[in-house]
Parts: C-alpha cells; sequence; structure tokens
C-alpha cells in the first residue's frame, strides 16, 4: 500500500464486528486510495461480505471506526440481483432508478460496458454475465470514486471472468476511481490486483498479489499454488462446492465448460 | 334506485383506480398477507371508532397504522418468523374487533357490511372519503414513484446510493393502512385486499414496465367494480363478492388467453 495518505479514499481503523455474541471480525487495518485495486480473499464465512457490508453502511461495527474522504461516493455491486418476478423491469428502467440519474447518461455507460443491445431487455431474462455487467453499469451510474464488488465474476466462465477484471481494471484508469472487491480464487484477479488483502476473521496477511501468495497463512488457507492451471481453475470452484475434493470437483468444472 | 347505483359505482370506481397501483406494490414486495392483517384489524378500528364516538375511517386509518408500526417493531425482533406473526395478528385482532362489537349493546351495527362489504350502502359523505382518501394516496405514489420502486427492486442499493429506505417503507404501509381504511365500505375488510392483488396480478400479464402494470391494474380494477356492480343489480347478488367474483374471471381470462406480451 502506499503511504500517500492524502489519496486514501476510505480507512478501516480497528474495525471489530460482533453478531449475536460472536465475533465475525476483529481488529481490521486497512485503507483503500485513489487508483488503488484492493481485492479481499478469504474463505467462505471469513467475512469479507460483513466488512464490505459494513462500509457501504449496512451493518454497524461494534468497534473501530471507518474513516471516509469526504467527496467519496461509492458505486456498489452486489453479489446477486433478485427481482420479483411479478416486477416487468427492463434494463433501461432498472438503471433509470438511480438516485439522481440523468436519463441521458444511460446509454454512454451500457456502450461502455459494451451491453447497449440489453437496454430494452427484462431483467429476469438475462444471463449471468448480462446481469454483472448491468450491475457495474448501476455502481457506475451512480458516479463513484469507490467502486466496491462483491464477487463481480460470480456466475461468469473462466473467459468472461478474466475480461470482466480487464474491464474493471480500465474503467479504474479511466475513471481513477479506487476498488474494493471481494474474489473467492487469487489466480484469475492478480494480474489486475494491485494489494491484496487475505481475510480470516482478522487480516492474514496483505500487500501485493505476489507476496501474499507466498504467505504462509493464505498457502494455509488456499494451498501452495501449484505448477497445473486446473489447479487454479478447482481452487475457483471450491467454495461453491464447499469441501469436496479429487474427481467430484473435476467432475464439476467439466459441466461449467460445457455449459 | 338509480342515484344509489351511481354513489356505488363512483365509490367502487374510486377504490379499485387507487387500489390497483398500490396493488402493484403489494404483489411486487410479497406484502399479500400484510395487507391482510391490516384489513383484518380494520374492524377493531370500526368497534373502537363506535365504542369512543370517532369517526369510523379515522378510527380505522389510525388503529391500521399503528398495527403496521407495531408489526415493523416485532418484525425486527426476529421472535418467530413473519408469516406467523401476521397470522397471530390478522386473527386476534379480527376476534378482538368481533368480541368489541358485542360489547356495543346500544348500537347496532351490520357486521355483514363491514366484512365483506355494502357497496349499496355508500353515503355522499363516504364519497369525500373515498375521493379525498384516493387522491392523497395517488399523489403521494406519484411524487415518491422513484423511490418507492427503487427500494422495492433492490434495498441495499437503494440505501447505498442515498434513498432514506426505512422511510420509504414506511411510507409503503401508511400507503396501504390509508387504502384499507377507504376501501373497507366497498368490499369489507374480508375482501379488501383482493382488490388490490387480483388486478395487479392480472395487469402483470399484460405489461412491460412498471408504471404500466401499475395503471394496468387501475383500470382493470375498474372494469371489475363496473362488472361486479352490473351482476349486483342483474341478478340480485351481494355486491362486494361480486366485485371480487369479477375481478379473478379477468385474471383467469387474462392468463388463459394467449395474450403472451409479458415475455421477453
Amino acid at each position: 500500500m502506499s503511504d500517500n495518505s492524502a489519496n486514501a479514499l476510505v480507512s478501516f481503523d480497528n474495525i471489530g464486528i460482533e453478531f449475536d455474541g460472536r465475533t465475525l471480525l476483529s481488529d481490521i487495518n486497512m485503507t483503500i486510495h485513489k487508483g488503488e485495486i484492493v481485492t479481499l480473499i478469504g474463505p467462505n464465512g471469513s467475512g469479507k461480505s460483513t466488512l464490505i457490508r459494513t462500509l457501504l453502511g449496512l451493518q454497524q461495527a461494534s468497534s473501530g471506526r471507518i474513516q471516509r474522504h469526504a467527496q467519496m461516493r461509492i458505486g456498489y455491486m452486489p453479489q446477486k440481483l433478485h427481482i420479483d418476478p411479478t416486477l416487468p423491469l427492463s434494463v433501461n428502467h432498472f438503471l433509470g432508478l438511480v438516485k439522481g440519474v440523468k436519463k441521458q447518461d444511460i446509454p454512454a455507460v451500457l456502450a461502455r460496458l459494451s451491453i447497449s443491445k440489453l437496454a430494452h431487455k427484462q431483467v429476469h431474462y438475462l444471463s449471468g454475465g448480462e446481469t454483472q455487467r448491468v450491475l457495474l453499469a448501476r455502481a457506475l451510474l451512480n458516479r463513484p470514486s469507490l467502486l466496491v464488488l462483491d464477487e463481480p465474476v460470480q456466475g461468469v466462465d473462466v473467459n468472461g471472468q478474466i475480461e470482466l477484471y480487464n474491464l474493471i481494471a480500465s474503467i479504474r484508469d479511466e475513471l481513477g476511481c479506487g476498488v474494493l472487491m471481494i474474489s473467492h480464487d487469487l489466480h484469475l484477479v492478480m494480474a489486475k490486483t494491485d494489494t491484496v488483502v487475505c481475510i480470516n476473521q482478522h487480516v492474514c496477511c496483505s500487500g501485493s498479489p505476489q507476496h501474499v501468495k507466498e504467505h504462509p497463512e493464505y498457502q494455509a488457507m488456499f494451498g501452495v499454488p501449484g505448477a497445473e492451471d486446473s489447479i487454479a481453475i478447482y481452487s475457483h470452484h471450491h467454495d461453491h462446492v464447499h469441501d469436496e475434493h479429487g474427481e467430484v470437483t473435476q467432475n464439476e468444472s467439466h459441466a461449467h465448460c460445457n455449459h | 334506485m338509480f342515484d344509489l347505483l351511481f354513489r356505488a359505482l363512483l365509490g367502487g370506481l374510486g377504490v379499485a383506480a387507487v387500489a390497483g397501483p398500490l396493488g402493484a406494490f403489494v404483489v411486487w414486495r410479497r406484502m399479500a398477507y400484510f395487507g391482510d392483517t391490516l384489513a383484518h384489524s380494520a374492524l377493531l378500528g370500526v368497534a373502537l371508532g363506535l365504542l369512543f364516538d370517532i369517526n369510523l375511517n379515522l378510527a380505522v386509518i389510525v388503529l391500521c397504522v399503528g398495527l403496521a408500526l407495531i408489526l415493523v417493531t416485532l418484525q425486527k425482533k426476529h421472535i418467530i418468523a413473519t408469516d406467523t406473526l401476521l397470522g397471530i395478528l390478522a386473527h386476534s385482532s379480527l376476534s378482538l374487533g368481533l368480541v368489541a362489537v358485542s360489547f356495543l349493546d346500544n348500537i347496532r351495527i351490520d357486521l355483514m357490511a363491514y366484512l365483506f362489504g355494502d357497496l349499496l350502502a355508500i353515503s355522499q359523505q363516504d364519497l369525500y372519503w373515498i375521493y379525498g382518501g384516493g387522491f392523497i394516496v395517488l399523489a403521494l405514489l406519484i411524487s415518491f414513484w422513484k423511490p418507492l420502486l427503487a427500494v422495492t427492486v433492490n434495498e441495499e442499493l437503494a440505501k447505498v446510493e442515498g434513498y432514506p429506505v426505512e422511510a420509504i417503507r414506511l411510507l409503503l404501509m401508511l400507503l396501504v393502512a390509508l387504502v384499507i381504511a377507504v376501501a373497507m365500505k366497498i368490499v369489507g375488510v374480508l375482501l379488501i385486499t383482493s382488490l388490490m392483488i387480483i388486478p395487479a396480478a392480472t395487469a402483470r400479464k399484460l405489461s412491460r414496465s412498471p408504471i404500466q402494470m401499475a395503471s394496468v391494474a387501475s383500470l382493470l380494477g375498474c372494469l371489475a367494480v363496473s362488472g361486479g356492480l352490473l351482476a349486483s343489480y342483474q341478478w340480485d347478488t351481494p355486491a362486494g363478492p361480486s366485485v371480487v367474483v369479477c375481478a379473478a374471471v379477468l385474471f383467469l381470462l387474462a392468463y388463459s388467453l394467449p395474450l403472451g406480451r409479458a415475455k421477453a
């Protein structure tokens, strides 16, 4: 992380979160700067989403504080979009709901994300990858100085994931905004990440992707990075199929390829 | 006679026009059971109104809003599942209402009229309530349309973007309470939710945008009221239930005819 505190968008100071007497997070210290891409990584239930929800004001921290830059605006991309099927809603309508958005701003954002043709499509008929881009469009329409992305590549195939990460990085370059995202898997995201923070109730390790990858705590959680690419793909699907190993997961990733 | 029917039609149309768009929100947010609970409690409002000699519409509004607030508070505490909580409140408040009514020895009250509506007994004063209340509800719906819709579509996104989510949610409950109070005379406490839900559900099949669904629901509600009243006049059937039957027939028609506009 850079020492330049004037560029800090948001800093977490000793954040701790308890829920029902259970400690979800403790002593989280972290800073996100302008133009920096920070990736949160950690196993299921490690508190990644909780930390993001605290930043968004959807949840209260039990201790510590979050210092926000006065002019910080957050564009938030949730993990999923569930809209009741009884609600007829086109992509244009959905994006028009952003507070204070101007109708004429929508086409440019759609074009930037190469989804102009989706403008009149009903949200219920979007594929996984299309949904992610529409959600990203909504986040961008909020004119963010910080993009917060909760597993932005969920439900997207590997090629699509790389494409999305490239897109996020180029948007960062264009807007100069900070990016905070959650990821399950470091391998695909690492080329486009400045800082990785590995979380499991506390900050296990943080720094450059290479540094984190070699850190013993990271390796204890995610395994030593193997030479074969198949391992990398496997580790992405790891959390979705819970703790199964070996052949089962192999089948699992084949199923995804054939999809 | 004509005067009577005309007033009934005017009242019914006024209620249906407002119940439609609000019903759309009830359907989108899956608040049907919530609406039912408020409606059931309206009878208690009537009993209390008579007991303390205050305007019945006002008594019902106050009780519905009070109950809505209690519901929200209890919901936050996560004591029991929401549907169980609603079931408890709906039926205990209805029973409490019936018990309270039985204490009113010196006042004769037509229980059936409150339970199932008495469209043909609408007075001039009722019309003022319907159109006054209806106007307020519509005005609020229109001026808060975008925040209401944003909160309905995704509360978390709405909150991050700076919408006052809690206040909007409360506003919606308030509107439902208002409509119930105003519509009670038409279809009665047991049938009010149907006037909100059935036209909205029918409209879903015919619409491609939220505004379209809300307006179509309004129109379908008016159609159901006209048809129900006509049937009631023709065959001497009870007016409130006839309106609901008519709405249900429209629903069945919309979903069995090959209209398919809701597809992508």
